[in-house]
């Protein structure tokens, strides 16, 4: 049964996405298909969240190669509580774009696309092994690209070649990094690399290759000071492809650095992973000075994606404290980082689609008066920009606490008082955004009081505002509960954590022990 | 009654307990916030008056607490929330927590009222009263948490709580600019707080005060201590607006009056002197805490006291006198005796019931009149008899004159100055040029608008409704009350509170009148010399006006600095990394992967021994220059046929070493792949404009170094990897188990569908998608999609 569980998550979207492109003549049942698929992903992933978390991590070996020979899926605590967010993710997006896309996307393919991204995401979160990441990274690449360019407006086409180029060539310093991770080790499983790695006397050549993988999943995750692509894509397409792509795609990024840096490359942590909090803070700072120099409501939320990125990373990078509890507490930190990011800046980008739906546009200086219309809209916003901002007891605050406190008892005191100044300066941008789009008056409106609250009501009623305003409504929700019911998610995100730091259990469950064995004794 | 609760019972045994009210109390001012912007929508016009009566109730509920309390008996509750990362909601009634309970529940339940009347008619009316009662409940949590976290998280809710009820007239924009620059000062120094609280917790293990406490000098003899102070310092001065963080609190005044009244003098600002407070037991005594709160609180003191008098606008007036108070409350708190701890808190409750009560008439008379500035009201006594008596009642307890109680709280203050065991004379100076400037500024603000000619004002006033009266008037009815017997019905209160400033059980008295003191002498000094300094308030606006160009240099313009370099600092930045370039974007990203990648090996491995094992051939020679001829042509190339067909020659010299190396299918997809590659661009170049040049000669010199650093790092790893082999490759798996297990000889091909059948499909869909994309990047045009 847990093979099943494992590859569902793979073949529900290629399904989804196989029969949604069979029945391109209706949009109305490209819509169905897309939701329903969609849905059943949730349904899959609720299980194989379920199964991991009672029984441990699960494997599957892929045409029954065993490993490392062939390819392998594996769930553990931190690939399918990603796997989950990803298609509750997905469920979110798909609904809003109902009520935000037009005819003539959905007619080429949009939901189809839409489920190969999914698709490609899961396979990031769930493969064993390096090549197959790539191939996965590819999958997410090409869809995201025909995703971002999808329209063929000049903004989206000029964003989109941008993007396409960069992550291309990441993708060829990825291709070539596995190529010469393979002409040392032999081998592309990652429970194999660690097993090998760790064993092999050259430490300083390991360290040399996790520096390239460091690389290409820095340009993913949108890392200092090679995150340049994602400013200048992800505000071109419609809201709903940036929302996705701002909860999901850097993640994947964060994900892989997290994975290869906890399980593979954890021999010279005091240089690996110094590096990657230097770069963390970098990546705080100038993500939030990127922000507070923008005056568009998407751009500002496309700097902060950056900007936040460096939390996440920060608790990857705390590893190098010798405090055991620190650790344990940055690496469930970063963790909560990630979810509560996935939650809060997709949402701010699915309400800035609803704020340039009612007013035409996505510069602060066209909106406005917004507060005085929809108090519904304000409240949402407010929720998810002060999570965001880390203002307590959203579910940021908690993501900060953490880290800060993990932070001060590593003595990296350094890296905490630039994490406290960067919220402080989000804070700033999201108030921002706040007085502009939400207090200002709207530009063309009249000093007359009450002139604000017609054209705004009017506008709620427009046709397609429920299904954009349900998803805002239900992410938002998230962000207080992921507060108020804290413990438990804390809970999860320690047991996560003690399994990320000790690869044993993940290499047992990936490799025979035969074979474990062998290999042990062999380098010995 | 002393119900204590370890941290983390579950709801269900909390249920039993009598200290269950402290947490109901906090989560049903919440559950009015909400419903606020309802019942105002069924209600109207009665709203406030309903809504107060939560905020009424609760303060008769902490009324009752008083005796336990005064007794030295403290109420505890907790309720789980994150029990594993020590986050409780832990709360306790001391003696501290009360007299402010009484203050926030007290005033809060006379300003809903008053805000009712005040903002009558309003079409947001709703929505302030959800903030203003938020507000409410985050301070009400503020002073009775115990657990740290909890302490910050209700500390920030009061910030944002503020940040939008300042910006409550959102349409101006001074209003917006006052409310992030209270939301940023406040919120820069709360994050100091949070550092300073999980640095305490780190520090004593412990993440509830009242263990904290118990734990003596723990905190102050730990290595921590100067750091947890200053961060604690810098949370607690920017809240309360200490020197030199006391600007944003004038600026403030936006705020409609009744915020002002509530957050802006008697509660929110004294968020700061409770924490200071609350700290004393554990952080104080130091020397560096009584320099640093006896220095800052005195220097604000007189400086808030002196600018109030500066200025003629009603609202700023007070809004510096009230910095100036919170000062004398940092100094005595920074004295530390008991004495002044006595006289911390009396002052505290005497400040909370004047300035309240002044605040709201500031708001009536503008309200009524239209007119905000001093100089232009005058003899309204006869238009507004009532208005005027509460005014005058609450000026003279400010102005620290018998039998009110303001009088009470100005004699301990200078008493215990007097006693001071450090600095007395400078503080005993002080506090008397802050009474006589507050005499000065109390007549200016709350007397002289109602005495002398009638000023004739923008509206006809009159006295206004009742709700607006009955705030202030309750407040003055306060401080008469508690001046005419202040052991009967401030002492247990006031005791009970400077008991939890020092951490022991003391006895206070407090008493109108204390015989022929030292005090009463400095205190009619302080009275004589006020009344001079109002009718000589040209000169002392003159003496101001010429120390002008300090203000150039101010913290206020400190603050505009920083927004203005912030602004500078970001774009200028974002215009280096984010130039929208992408020859750029690729510069930089090869350098870093070079520079990462080659500074890592020789760090961490040192210069790798490179060794050619075998000699090459000479057709291997021959490829390896065909393929580097290829590569310059294509660089330097001035036709684009030309460069295809050189990139063709590289592809097919690559394709030849395949076949070298015994790789005959991978060589025949090579070919079929560079074919196909040269055919396809020469059919897209048959679009392209003509070829042209746009780089410059130091661009393509920059360009070649970049791609000879690239290309050199690629060559290095290469080498390397062929070098160092760590174990028996997977590829030999493949090569024994090809043809047994997997039934296929060529084992390129079992790979692709058997092996690693997975890329495969991965790939697949790859390409499909690349198809896709094709067609709608051909058919979806924004033109087109005009005619669909």
């Amino acid at each position: 049964m847990s093979s099943l569980a494992l590859i569902l998550p793979l073949l529900i979207p290629l399904a989804t996405a196989g029969v949604g492109i069979l029945a391109w003549r209706s949009r109305r049942l490209q819509r169905a298909i897309g939701l329903i698929g969609s849905v059943v992903l949730v349904i899959a992933s609720v299980w194989l969240f379920v199964l991991v978390r009672e029984e441990g991590i699960q494997s599957l070996q892929i045409a029954n190669w065993q490993a490392p020979f062939g390819i392998t899926l594996v769930g553990d605590l931190l690939s399918v509580a990603l796997v989950l967010a990803t298609a509750v993710m997905g469920v979110c997006v798909i609904v809003y774009s109902f009520g935000s896309v037009d005819r003539a996307r959905e007619s080429f393919f949009y939901y189809p696309l839409m489920h190969v991204l999914l698709m490609g995401i899961n396979g990031a979160f769930l493969t064993g092994d390096l090549f197959n990441l790539y191939v996965w990274f590819e999958v997410m690449l090409i869809s995201s690209f025909v995703l971002l360019a999808l329209g063929g407006e000049r903004a989206q086409l000029e964003g989109a070649l941008k993007y396409v180029t960069l992550n291309l060539a990441s993708s060829v310093i990825f291709l070539t990094g596995i190529g010469v991770v393979y002409g040392v080790a032999g081998t592309l499983n990652f429970a194999d690399l660690a097993l090998k790695l760790s064993a092999f006397e050259e430490q300083g050549i390991v360290t040399t290759l996790s520096m390239i993988l460091f690389i290409t999943f820095g340009v993913k995750a949108a890392i200092f000071p090679l995150f340049f692509w994602l400013p200048a894509s992800y505000h071109t397409p419609p809201a709903a492809v940036s929302a996705i792509f701002a909860g999901m795609l850097t993640k994947v990024g964060v994900y892989a650095l997290i994975r290869v840096f906890t399980l593979i490359f954890n021999q010279d942590i005091s240089y690996t992973h110094t590096l990657i909090l230097v770069v963390a803070g970098f990546t705080m700072v100038t993500g939030v000075l990127g922000a507070a120099a923008q005056h568009e409501f998407r751009r500002i939320l496309s700097f902060h994606i950056i900007s936040q990125i460096g939390y996440m990373i920060m608790g990857l990078g705390l590893m190098v404290s010798g405090n055991p509890a620190a650790v344990r507490l940055a690496i469930a930190g970063a963790f909560f980082y990630i979810i509560h990011n996935i939650v809060a800046k997709s949402n701010l980008f699915l309400i800035s689609g609803v704020a340039n739906k009612l007013r035409g546009s996505y510069e602060l200086s066209r909106l406005g008066g917004l507060y005085a219309s929809n108090p519904a809209l304000s409240l949402l916003f407010l929720i998810s920009a002060f999570a965001l901002a880390g203002v307590p007891p959203l579910s940021g605050f908690f993501g900060k606490l953490m880290l800060v406190r993990a932070g001060l008892e590593a003595e990296a005191y350094v890296i905490v008082a630039v994490a406290l100044g960067v919220g402080l300066l989000t804070l700033f941008s999201m108030t921002k955004i706040w007085a502009e789009a939400f207090w200002k008056p709207a530009p063309d409106e009249s000093d007359d009081e009450s002139a604000g609250e017609s054209p705004g009501k009017a506008a709620v009623r427009q046709p397609g505002m429920a299904l954009m305003m349900a998803p805002i409504i239900f992410l938002a929700v998230l962000a207080v509960a992921l507060g108020v019911f804290f413990e438990p998610v804390y809970n999860f995100s320690i047991d996560m954590a003690d399994q990320i730091l000790d690869p044993r259990a993940y290499i047992e469950a990936v490799l025979p022990p035969e074979y474990i064995e062998q290999v042990r004794g062999g380098v010995k | 009654m002393c119900a204590a609760n370890s941290p983390g019972i579950p709801l269900s045994d909390l249920a039993m307990d009598g200290a269950v009210g402290l947490i109901f109390s906090v989560f049903l001012l919440v559950a009015l916030s909400a419903l606020a912007p309802t019942v105002q929508r069924f209600v109207r016009g009665w709203t406030g008056l309903l809504l107060a009566l939560g905020p009424a109730s609760l303060f008769a509920w902490f009324a009752t607490q008083i005796p336990a309390v005064a007794r030295g008996e403290t109420l505890e509750a907790a309720l789980r929330w994150a029990p594993s990362i020590d986050i409780a909601l832990t709360m306790r009634l001391d003696g501290l927590a009360l007299l402010f309970a009484l203050l926030i529940c007290g005033i809060g339940a006379l300003i809903v009222a008053y805000a009712g009347a005040y903002l009558h008619g309003h079409h947001q009316i709703g929505r302030f009263y959800c903030f203003l009662i938020l507000f409410m409940a985050s301070m009400l949590g503020l002073v009775l948490a115990d657990n740290l976290i909890a302490i910050f998280v209700f500390w920030e809710l009061t910030s944002i709580s503020s940040y939008l009820l300042i910006g409550f007239d959102h349409r101006r924009t001074a209003a917006r600019k006052a409310a992030l620059q209270a939301l940023l000062v406040t919120g820069a120094g709360g994050l100091a707080l949070l550092a300073g609280l999980v640095l305490m917790g780190i520090a004593s293990g412990s993440w509830e005060l009242s263990e904290i406490l118990a734990s003596g000098d723990v905190l102050r003899e730990h290595a921590l201590y100067t750091p947890i102070l200053i961060l604690v310092l810098a949370g607690a001065f920017t809240k309360s607006a200490q020197f030199p963080f006391h600007f944003w609190l004038p600026n403030a005044m936006e705020a409609p009056t009744p915020v002002s009244a509530y957050l802006h003098s008697s509660t929110m600002v004294k968020a700061g002197v409770y924490i200071l407070a609350r700290m004393h037991p554990t952080l104080g005594g130091t020397d560096s805490w009584i320099w640093a709160l006896s220095i800052f609180g005195a220097v604000t003191m007189v400086l808030g006291a002196w600018l109030a008098l500066q200025n003629n606008q009603l609202k700023r007036v007070l809004a510096y006198s009230t910095v100036s108070s919170l000062g004398a409350m940092v100094m005595l708190l920074g004295i530390g005796t008991p004495l002044a701890a006595k006289a911390a808190i009396a002052f505290i409750l005497a400040h909370a019931l004047y300035k309240g009560a002044l605040f709201m008439v500031a708001g009536t008379i503008d309200h009524e009149t239209g007119e905000k500035n001093t100089e232009k009201l005058g003899g309204l006594v006869r238009l507004m008899p009532a208005t005027a008596a509460v005014s005058i009642i609450a000026a003279v307890s400010m102005a620290g004159l018998p039998p009110l109680f303001g009088f009470v709280g100005k004699e301990v203050l200078l008493e215990a100055t007097l006693e001071s065991p450090t600095f007395s004379t400078w503080l005993v100076a002080a506090s008397v040029a802050m009474a006589a400037l507050t005499v000065a500024a109390a007549i200016l603000v709350a007397v002289k608008p109602f005495i002398g000619a009638h000023l004739e004002t923008p509206k006809k006033a009159h006295d206004p409704p009742l709700a607006m009266q009955a705030g202030p008037a309750i407040l003055a009815l306060f401080t008469i009350a508690l001046g005419l017997a202040p052991q009967f019905l401030a002492g247990p209160i006031v005791g009970a509170g400077a008991s939890s400033v020092l951490g022991e059980q003391t006895e206070v008295k407090l008493a109108l009148w204390h015989g022929l003191t030292p005090a009463l002498g400095f205190s009619a000094l302080a009275v004589l010399l006020g009344v001079g300094l109002y009718f000589g308030r040209a000169g002392v606006r003159g003496v101001g006006a010429a120390l002008g160009p300090i203000d150039a240099v101010g913290p206020a313009r400190g603050y505009d600095a920083a927004m203005a370099s912030l602004n500078l600092i970001a774009s200028a930045q974002t215009r280096i990394l984010q130039s929208g370039y992408l020859r750029n974007y690729l510069i930089i990203l090869i350098i870093s992967t070079a520079g990462l990648v080659g500074f890592t090996l020789f760090a961490r491995h040192g210069v790798p021994e490179i060794r050619v094992q075998t000699i090459p051939n000479f057709y291997e020679v021959g490829l390896a220059i065909l393929v580097v001829v290829g590569a310059l042509i294509v660089v330097v190339s001035r036709s684009r046929l030309g460069a295809i067909a050189a990139l063709g020659l590289v592809g097919y010299s690559v394709g030849l070493i395949y076949v070298l190396y015994g790789a005959p299918d991978l060589a025949m997809t090579q070919f079929a792949i560079e074919t196909l590659t040269v055919i396809l661009f020469v059919l897209v170049f048959y679009h392209l404009p003509a070829f042209a040049t746009y780089s410059g000669k130091r661009e393509r010199l920059r360009d070649m170094l970049v791609a000879l650093i690239g290309g050199a790092m690629m060559t290095v790893l290469v080498l390397l990897a062929v070098e160092i082999q760590v174990d028996e490759p997977v590829s030999d798996y493949f090569i024994r188990n090809s043809a047994p297990k997997a039934y296929g000889h060529n084992i390129v091909n079992v790979i692709l569908v058997d092996f690693r059948v997975l890329d495969t499909l991965g790939e697949i869909l790859v390409l499909a998608v690349a198809a896709i994309g094709v067609h709608t990047l051909l058919r979806l045009r924004p033109d087109r999609r005009a005619r669909r």
